[in-house]
C-alpha cells in the first residue's frame, strides 16, 4: 500500500470504528430518557429496570465514543497536517461548538449514571434529556464540517486554486449541511434503534412472557419506525439536493457514465469503469432522471463530464450507495408492516415469524449507516475539500505510515471484539433480570 | 489585548485545567497500579468511586485545547503533529485504552455497579484495572514528553515544513524529564485529592497522605532534574526561565507552594493541601508558559507567525465566550452532586458516606 492510502485506511478505519459509538452515543439516550419518563409516569419497575439498563450499555458505549472521537480530533493533524494547517481555521468555528456539546454531554451523563438516588428525580431526567440533546448537537456540529468538505461556502481561491481569503461563516453553513444533518440524525436514531429492536425481539423469542422485553420492543421498534420511514425521504431530497450541488458524487453513486436526458437508474451490480458500463444491474429507463429531477426526460450529468482525474472511486462507491438504499428500504419496508400488525392488533406484534424478521434485521441500520457515511466519503475523492485541496496533497510527510495503520488497527479490533462480548454478557443478564425480576417487582 | 495573546490565554487556561483535572484521573490509574498492602482493595475502590462521575468530562478540556490550537494556530498544529507524529500516537493509543478500561472495569461489576453476578466479574475486573492502570501511566509519560519536545528547539520548520526528525526531539533526556515531571505531578494530585475525599476513612485516608506526600518530594526531584537537563536540552527555555526577572518571582512561589503543600500534608491540613497543590501545578504551567512566550513551537513558530486570518480569531473568541456560560454552571453542578462534601461542611459528607454505606 501506498503511504497515502495507509493513510486514508488508518483515517477510514477510526472514522467506521468511531460512527457507530457516535450513532448510539445520540440514540441511546433518548431511548433511555423515553424509558426513564415512561418510568415516572406509570412507576411499572419494568420501565426502571429497562432505563437503567439502556443507561449502562450508554456508559460503556459513550466512553469508547468519547475516546475514539479524541483520536480523530489528533488524527486530522497526524494524517491530514496539510489540510489542518490550510483549512483549521475554516471548520474551527463548528468545531469548537462540537467541544462545546460534547463537554455538556459527557458533564450530564456523568450526573444521570452516577446520580440516581443523589439528585431529584425531576433533575435526573432533566440530565437525561440534556445527555439527549446535547448528542444530537454534537452531531449536528460535526455534520457541518463534513457539510464544508463535500462542498465548501465561503472559500476564495487564486488561479492556481490556492486558497487566498475565506469567510469562517458561510463556510460553516455550506450548502448541504440541511440534507445532511438530517441524513445523518435519522441514520443514527435508525441503526441504534434496529439493533435494539433485533436484541430484544430475540429475548422475546427466548421468552414470550417477558413484560421488559415487550416494552423495550415497543420503545425500539417506534423509534426505529419512524426514522425508517422519514429516512427515504430525506435521502430523496439528498439525491436532488446532490444532482444540482456535487454532480460528479451522484454520477460516481449510480454509474451514470454518459451525460444525457433520460438517464437510467442501476439497481444493483458491478460498476466496470474501463468499459464505463453496470454489469448485472436492474436498468430502470429515466429512473435517475426521475429521482433527481421529478422527470424521467430530464438530462443528467454523468462522468463523462468530468475529467478522468478527478472521478471518485465508482465501483466502490456504486456499491455503497446500492448497499445504502437497500438496506434503507427494507428498513422502510418492515417499519410499514410493522405498523400494519400493529394497528391491526392493536397491540406488539409479536408473532414468532415477525420477531425473527426483526432479529435479522438487526444489522441494516449499522450497514447503512456506515455505507452511508462510505458514499459520501468515497464519492467526494479524490478531494478532502471539494475542488479546494485534493486528498493526495493533504497527506503527511511522516514516512512509517503502516506502524500507526496497524497499531489503531489492532486497537480497535480488540475493542470492537470486547464491546461486543461485553454487550451480549450484560444482554443475557438481562435476559434472567426479565425473568426473575417482574415478580418481586410487580408486588411493589 | 490582541486576540493572538487572548486565545494563547485560552489553551493555556484549558491545558491547566485539563492537568489539574484529568491529570488527577490519570494519578489516580497510576495509584491503582501502585494499590498495595492490606487495603488494596479499597484503595482502588476509592480511586474509582471518586473519577467515575468526572473523568468523561475532565477530558473534554484536551479537546478544547487541540480545537483552539487548530483554529486559531493552524501552523502550530500542522507542525506539531507531523513532528511529534510517534508520542503523540502513542498517547492516543494510552487515551484509548484508559478510557474503555475504565469504562469495562466499572459498568461490568465494578465499584459502583450492580454486578449481575455470573463469577467471571472480578477476574474480568482485575484485567482491565491492570490496562486502565497502565494506560494511565503512559499517557501523562508520553504529553509531558510532547511538552518537553515543544520547548527543547530541536523541531525547526523551514520554509513550512517540518525538519529535525521524527525520533530526535522527543527521544532525548531532556523531554524524558519533563515527561517523568507530568507523570509525578498527575500523582501528586490524585493522591491529595483523594485523601481529601477521604475523610470518613482515616485509614485509607493515611494511606493516601502518605503518597501524597512521597508523590510530592517526586514532583520536586523531576523539577530540579529537567531544570539541569533544560541547558543543554533546551537552552532557550532555560534563558527564559533563568534571564527573565520576572520569572523569578515565578519559581520562588512555586518552591514556596510546593513546601506549603508538603507541610500541609504532614501536619494533616489536607483541603489546605489540596489547595495549595492546585496553585503549584497552576504555577509550574505559568512558569514554563512565561519563559516560552511568545513561541508555540520553540524557537520558528510563535503566537504571531502562527495565527489564523484575523476574523476567526474573533469568531473563535465569540464562540468560546457563548460556550463559557453554558459550561461553567454544567461543571459547577457535576462537581457540586459528586465532591460537595469535600468542600462545604458536614451534611455533604454524610451523603457521601451514606452512599458509601450503600452500597
Amino acid at each position: 500500500m501506498t503511504p497515502l492510502l495507509y493513510a486514508r485506511a488508518q483515517m477510514g478505519l477510526s472514522l467506521a470504528f468511531h460512527i457507530v459509538f457516535a450513532a448510539v452515543g445520540i440514540a441511546l439516550p433518548l431511548l433511555m430518557v423515553i424509558a426513564d419518563v415512561l418510568w415516572i409516569r406509570t412507576r411499572d419497575p419494568d420501565y426502571l429496570t429497562l432505563t437503567k439498563l439502556l443507561a449502562k450499555g450508554t456508559g460503556i458505549l459513550f466512553a469508547v465514543g468519547a475516546v475514539s472521537g479524541t483520536v480523530l480530533s489528533f488524527e486530522l493533524g497526524l494524517l491530514w497536517p496539510t489540510f489542518m494547517g490550510t483549512f483549521g481555521p475554516v471548520i474551527g468555528l463548528p468545531f469548537a461548538l462540537e467541544g462545546f456539546a460534547f463537554f455538556t454531554e459527557a458533564i450530564f451523563l456523568g450526573i444521570y449514571l452516577y446520580g440516581r438516588g443523589r439528585v431529584s428525580e425531576r433533575f435526573h431526567l432533566f440530565a437525561g434529556i440534556v445527555v439527549a440533546a446535547s448528542g444530537a448537537a454534537s452531531a449536528f456540529f460535526v455534520t457541518l464540517v463534513n457539510a464544508f468538505m463535500n462542498q465548501p461556502a465561503g472559500l476564495t481561491l487564486d488561479i492556481a486554486g490556492h486558497l487566498t481569503g475565506y469567510d469562517p461563516i458561510a463556510a460553516m453553513w455550506s450548502p448541504p449541511w440541511r440534507h445532511q444533518v438530517l441524513h445523518v440524525l435519522l441514520a443514527s436514531y435508525q441503526a441504534t434503534a434496529f439493533a435494539m429492536v433485533a436484541i430484544h425481539a430475540a429475548l422475546l423469542l427466548r421468552d414470550r412472557t417477558s413484560g421488559l422485553h415487550r416494552k423495550a420492543l415497543a420503545i425500539a421498534l417506534s423509534l426505529g419506525g419512524l426514522a425508517a420511514v422519514a429516512q427515504p425521504i430525506s435521502g430523496d431530497a439528498s439525491a436532488k439536493a446532490i444532482a444540482r450541488q456535487q454532480p460528479i458524487k451522484l454520477a460516481g453513486a449510480e454509474a451514470h457514465f454518459t451525460s444525457g436526458p433520460r438517464a437510467p437508474l442501476e439497481v444493483g451490480g458491478f460498476a466496470d469503469v474501463d468499459r464505463r458500463r453496470v454489469d448485472g444491474a436492474i436498468r430502470i429507463p429515466g429512473g435517475l432522471s426521475f429521482l433527481a429531477f421529478n422527470d424521467v426526460d430530464a438530462p443528467v450529468i454523468g462522468l463523462d463530464a468530468f475529467p478522468r482525474a478527478d472521478w471518485p472511486p465508482v465501483r466502490e462507491l456504486h456499491l455503497a450507495f446500492d448497499a445504502m438504499v437497500g438496506t434503507g428500504t427494507a428498513m422502510a419496508l418492515i417499519a410499514v408492516l410493522a405498523a400494519a400488525l400493529a394497528l391491526r392488533r392493536r397491540a406488539l406484534p409479536d408473532a414468532r415469524w415477525f420477531l425473527r424478521l426483526l432479529v435479522a434485521s438487526g444489522p441494516l441500520g449499522v450497514v447503512a449507516l456506515e455505507s452511508g457515511w462510505l458514499v459520501t466519503e468515497w464519492g467526494r475523492q479524490p478531494w478532502i475539500v471539494r475542488g479546494a485541496m485534493r486528498t493526495a496533497d493533504a497527506v503527511t510527510s511522516f514516512p512509517y505510515k503502516a506502524a500507526p495503520f496497524w497499531l489503531f488497527t489492532i486497537t480497535y479490533l480488540f475493542l470492537g471484539a470486547v464491546v461486543v462480548y461485553l454487550l451480549w454478557r450484560q444482554i443475557v443478564s438481562s435476559h434472567h433480570a426479565g425473568v426473575s425480576a417482574p415478580e418481586p417487582g410487580r408486588a411493589v | 489585548m490582541p486576540s493572538e495573546v487572548l486565545l494563547g490565554g485560552v489553551i493555556v487556561v484549558a491545558l491547566m485545567l485539563y492537568v489539574v483535572l484529568a491529570g488527577a484521573d490519570f494519578g489516580g490509574g497510576v495509584w491503582d497500579l501502585l494499590a498495595f498492602g492490606p487495603r488494596r482493595a479499597r484503595q482502588r475502590q476509592a480511586i474509582e468511586h471518586a473519577i467515575g462521575p468526572i473523568w468523561e468530562a475532565n477530558h473534554v478540556w484536551l479537546i478544547l485545547v487541540v480545537v483552539v490550537i487548530f483554529t486559531a494556530f493552524p501552523a502550530a498544529f500542522a507542525a506539531l503533529s507531523t513532528s511529534l507524529h510517534v508520542p503523540l500516537t502513542l498517547f492516543l493509543v494510552g487515551v484509548v485504552f484508559r478510557g474503555s478500561a475504565f469504562a469495562f472495569r466499572s459498568f461490568t461489576g465494578g465499584a459502583g455497579a450492580g454486578d449481575p453476578g455470573d463469577g467471571r466479574g472480578e477476574r474480568g475486573q482485575h484485567r482491565w484495572g491492570w490496562i486502565f492502570s497502565l494506560a494511565s501511566l503512559i499517557s501523562p509519560l508520553l504529553l509531558g514528553m510532547t511538552v518537553g519536545a515543544i520547548a527543547s528547539g530541536r523541531i525547526r520548520v523551514e520554509h513550512g515544513l517540518v525538519a529535525g526528525g521524527f525520533v530526535r526531539p522527543w527521544l532525548a533526556p531532556f523531554p524524558f524529564a519533563v515527561g517523568l515531571y507530568a507523570l509525578a505531578l498527575c500523582a501528586f494530585l490524585a493522591a491529595t485529592y483523594l485523601a481529601v475525599e477521604l475523610e470518613d476513612d482515616p485509614e485509607l485516608q493515611w494511606d493516601f497522605r502518605l503518597r501524597a506526600f512521597a508523590a510530592g518530594v517526586a514532583v520536586g526531584g523531576c523539577a530540579l532534574l529537567a531544570f539541569l537537563l533544560s541547558g543543554s536540552g533546551a537552552p532557550l527555555i532555560r534563558d527564559g526561565l533563568t534571564r527573565r526577572p520576572w520569572t523569578w518571582p515565578l519559581h520562588g512561589l512555586t518552591a514556596l507552594v510546593a513546601i506549603g503543600a508538603l507541610v500541609a500534608l504532614v501536619r494533616g491540613r489536607l483541603r489546605t493541601a489540596r489547595v495549595l497543590v492546585v496553585v503549584q501545578t497552576v504555577a509550574i504551567l505559568a512558569g514554563w508558559v512565561a519563559s516560552q512566550y511568545p513561541f508555540l513551537l520553540v524557537p520558528d513558530l510563535t503566537i504571531w507567525n502562527a495565527a489564523a486570518a484575523h476574523e476567526t480569531r474573533i469568531w473563535l473568541l465569540i464562540v468560546l465566550a457563548a460556550g463559557v456560560p453554558v459550561l461553567v454552571p454544567s461543571l459547577a453542578v457535576l462537581f457540586r452532586v459528586f465532591k460537595m462534601g469535600t468542600f462545604e461542611g458536614t451534611s455533604g459528607r454524610g451523603r457521601e458516606k451514606a452512599h458509601r454505606d450503600a452500597q
